[in-house]
């Protein structure tokens, strides 16, 4: 354990006959931003509910902050804060309400309570809402809101779920700068996201698909794994040269981004030559050039990979 | 367990209850309507009843006695009538509410201390058997030759004369049952269906904090209920309560934990709100019907009273009649007491084995 907030080994999760995560293995380390990277259905949910002891495992064993889970879940409970994908405060409470009843909850001592909301109002922008009703709130504030109160038992351990799926692109930059003081300070977070710029941010990722962890590193050198693999391809004729692409094994995905295409090539092939053979055949002028692999470059070959396994 | 987050459970819910406008005027607004409407049953100052007389008598002093009758204001002469058949025809018909039969041998009856005069009521009006009945009662002339006894109540359409002072006793259990199930039944639902639950059952606090805490709220809700439903019976229509206050308020308070734990039973297994709503009208209308407040519980197969025996408001519906009514105390009746305080203890603790802070 150690250094390492969350180990999971053979994390597995059955709903009836569909396996939601399967045979997952985790490591996290203390102080670091943990991003979930996966679309909706990947078992993202799922993981982070089983690692805060909502749900029971079919299989596996988890240890989090030292604790086994979910047998010793109670006792995890004061060390964590969670953030769920939906607005989870009271709609009909105001905004300080909603802290002062976390604050009663997660046991803040009754002397530092008042000093710590007036903090979290002020560190969160909240300080000129606390009268208001948190369901008339916009989506941004709620979600400081549910922030402040998932952060106000300073946690050693957040879990945030889709934190940011319903708010706009300012919010969410204002958002993870929080997220990366809060690491800052020593806490370790696991985030699950969508979005590969929020993937992109986080010292460490793991990509999920289908409930498989498809892989899992640093976002750069994962990025930097697929170097040589990656091309762009300018035509005037994008989508017959797609066509064309696509048609060929050793293509992995071809994307098209405005008037250009994005390449990716399975791993050991001899390109560039074979590229620029395939679109002459198709009759097609175009200029190929190498690309710098990015984050959701790593995301199609690890998803594209792991259907090819299943297959 | 730990006070400090019960009471801040507590505090959340009286905060969340008081923004809810409709459900804040509803803890007033149903025991007020509940109490006016079922208050023209007990409203025992009836007059003007609609009557007819067959006087087959025809003596000055059987004159006397219909001139008397009709001085009370009580009843209305509507008919002529000659026979106690004319009598029971009109009746039947709903033409007249009573009917009153002097018969041909008025004047020896009376001398023989014998029934003398026969009220024929339409028992199927409750108010109108109680207005009879006072009728009845009351010295006819002023010679007080005629005592009560010798005036005979026949009742029709309704074979057991429920006092009208019983429904305010029930009805407070009535009124109870019917608010204080839905309160709770929605109570776990509602967090689970917003959102909040998942948020509550990732912190420390415990099953029996969150059980509690949602049902100490509304134990004063329901005392709150107690006390308009018994200061309208009192000062509106004059019931009376011949035990202790304290006994009332016990005897209440035994109702209101049972049926919040039953609510919150009911929170635990629903899904939705709309099920839990459900749940709570299955329970309500066989609490009505067969807890003797509707109909004698003695009159029923053994089916039914079995089954009347597990709900709480049959029990509270013996209480506290025995308590208003007989002016017994709460210790004259232990078992019944002792039943519905085993009934919460039950439910309470079949809610929070039910309730776990897992998702699956």
């Amino acid at each position: 354990m150690g250094d390492n907030a969350i180990v999971a080994r053979g994390m597995t999760r059955r709903f009836g006959d569909l396996v939601a995560v399967n045979n997952v293995d985790l490591t996290v380390p203390k102080a670091c931003v943990y991003g979930f990277l996966g679309p909706n259905g990947s078992g993202k949910s799922t993981t982070i509910r089983m690692l805060c002891g909502l749900l029971t495992p079919t299989s596996g064993n988890i240890e989090v902050l030292g604790l086994r889970i979910p047998e010793q879940a109670e006792q995890l409970k004061r060390n964590i804060g969670y953030m769920t994908q939906r607005f989870s405060l009271f709609e009909d409470l105001t905004v300080r309400e909603n802290l002062e009843f976390l604050a009663a909850i997660q046991g803040v001592p009754r002397i530092e309570q008042k000093k710590r909301i007036e903090t979290l109002l002020q560190e969160y922008h909240l300080a000129d809402r606390d009268k208001q009703m948190a369901g008339t709130l916009s989506g941004g504030q709620k979600q400081r809101l549910a922030l402040a109160g998932a952060v106000i038992h300073k946690p050693e351990l957040l879990l945030l779920d889709e934190p940011t799926s319903a708010v706009d692109p300012e919010s969410r930059r204002d958002f993870w700068e929080k997220l990366f003081d809060l690491a800052d300070a020593g806490t370790t977070i696991l985030v699950s996201t969508h979005y590969m710029d929020e993937a992109e941010r986080c010292h460490r990722l793991a990509i999920l698909d289908s409930g498989i962890l498809v892989a899992d590193g640093e976002p750069v050198k994962m990025a930097a794994a697929l170097a040589g693999r990656t091309f762009k391809v300018e035509t005037s004729q994008p989508r017959k040269a797609q066509a064309a692409l696509l048609k060929e094994a050793s293509v992995v995905s071809v994307a098209q981004i405005g008037n250009e295409l994005r390449v990716l090539v399975a791993e050991g092939d001899s390109v560039p030559g074979h590229l620029n053979q395939v679109l002459r055949a198709a009759g097609l002028e175009a200029k190929l050039e190498a690309a710098t692999p990015n984050l959701e470059d790593v995301f199609v070959a690890a998803t594209h990979r792991s259907h090819l396994e299943h297959a | 367990m730990n006070l400090r987050r019960l009471w801040a459970i507590v505090i959340k819910e009286l905060r969340q209850l008081r923004r809810d406008r409709v459900t804040a005027a509803m803890i007033v607004g149903i025991p007020t309507i509940q109490l006016l409407m079922f208050g023209f049953a007990i409203n025992l100052d009836v007059r003007g009843l609609k009557a007819a007389i067959a006087d087959q008598a025809h003596t000055s002093a059987s004159r006397a006695v219909v001139q008397d009758m009709l001085a009370t204001g009580v009843i209305v002469q509507k008919e002529s009538a000659q026979t106690p058949d004319d009598l029971m025809q009109a009746l039947k018909r709903g033409r007249i509410s009573v009917g009153i039969v002097i018969p041909p041998d008025f004047e020896r009856r009376l001398a023989e201390n014998r029934e003398a005069v026969q009220v024929l009521v339409d028992g199927s009006d409750i108010s109108v058997q109680n207005a009879a009945r006072q009728l009845a009662q009351m010295p006819l002339n002023g010679q007080n030759s005629l005592r009560p006894a010798q005036i005979s109540v026949v009742s029709f359409y309704n074979p057991e004369r429920r006092s009208a002072v019983n429904v305010v006793p029930g009805l407070v259990g009535v009124i109870l049952t019917m608010t204080m199930i839905l309160f709770t039944a929605v109570a776990i639902v509602r967090e689970r269906e917003r959102g909040n639950l998942e948020l509550l059952i990732t912190t420390p606090v415990s099953r029996t904090e969150l059980m509690v805490g949602k049902v100490l709220p509304y134990i004063v809700i329901g005392l709150v209920q107690t006390t308009i439903v018994l200061l309208l019976g009192v000062l509106v229509f004059q019931v009376p309560t011949r035990g202790h206050w304290i006994d009332v308020y016990g005897a209440t308070m035994l109702l209101i934990m049972a049926n919040l734990s039953l609510g919150l039973l009911i929170s635990t297994r629903a899904q939705s709100q709309f099920q839990a709503m459900q749940m709570s009208f299955f329970l309500l209308l066989p609490s009505i019907l067969l807890s003797g407040f509707m109909f004698p519980f003695a009159g029923m197969p053994k089916t039914a009273q079995w089954i009347a025996e597990v709900l709480p408001l049959t029990h509270f519906m013996r209480l506290n009649r025995g308590i208003m009514l007989r002016g017994a105390s709460l210790m004259d009746m232990w078992q019944e007491a002792l039943i519905l305080l085993v009934f919460t203890i039950v439910m309470m603790s079949l809610a929070i084995m039910r309730f776990s802070k897992r998702l699956d």
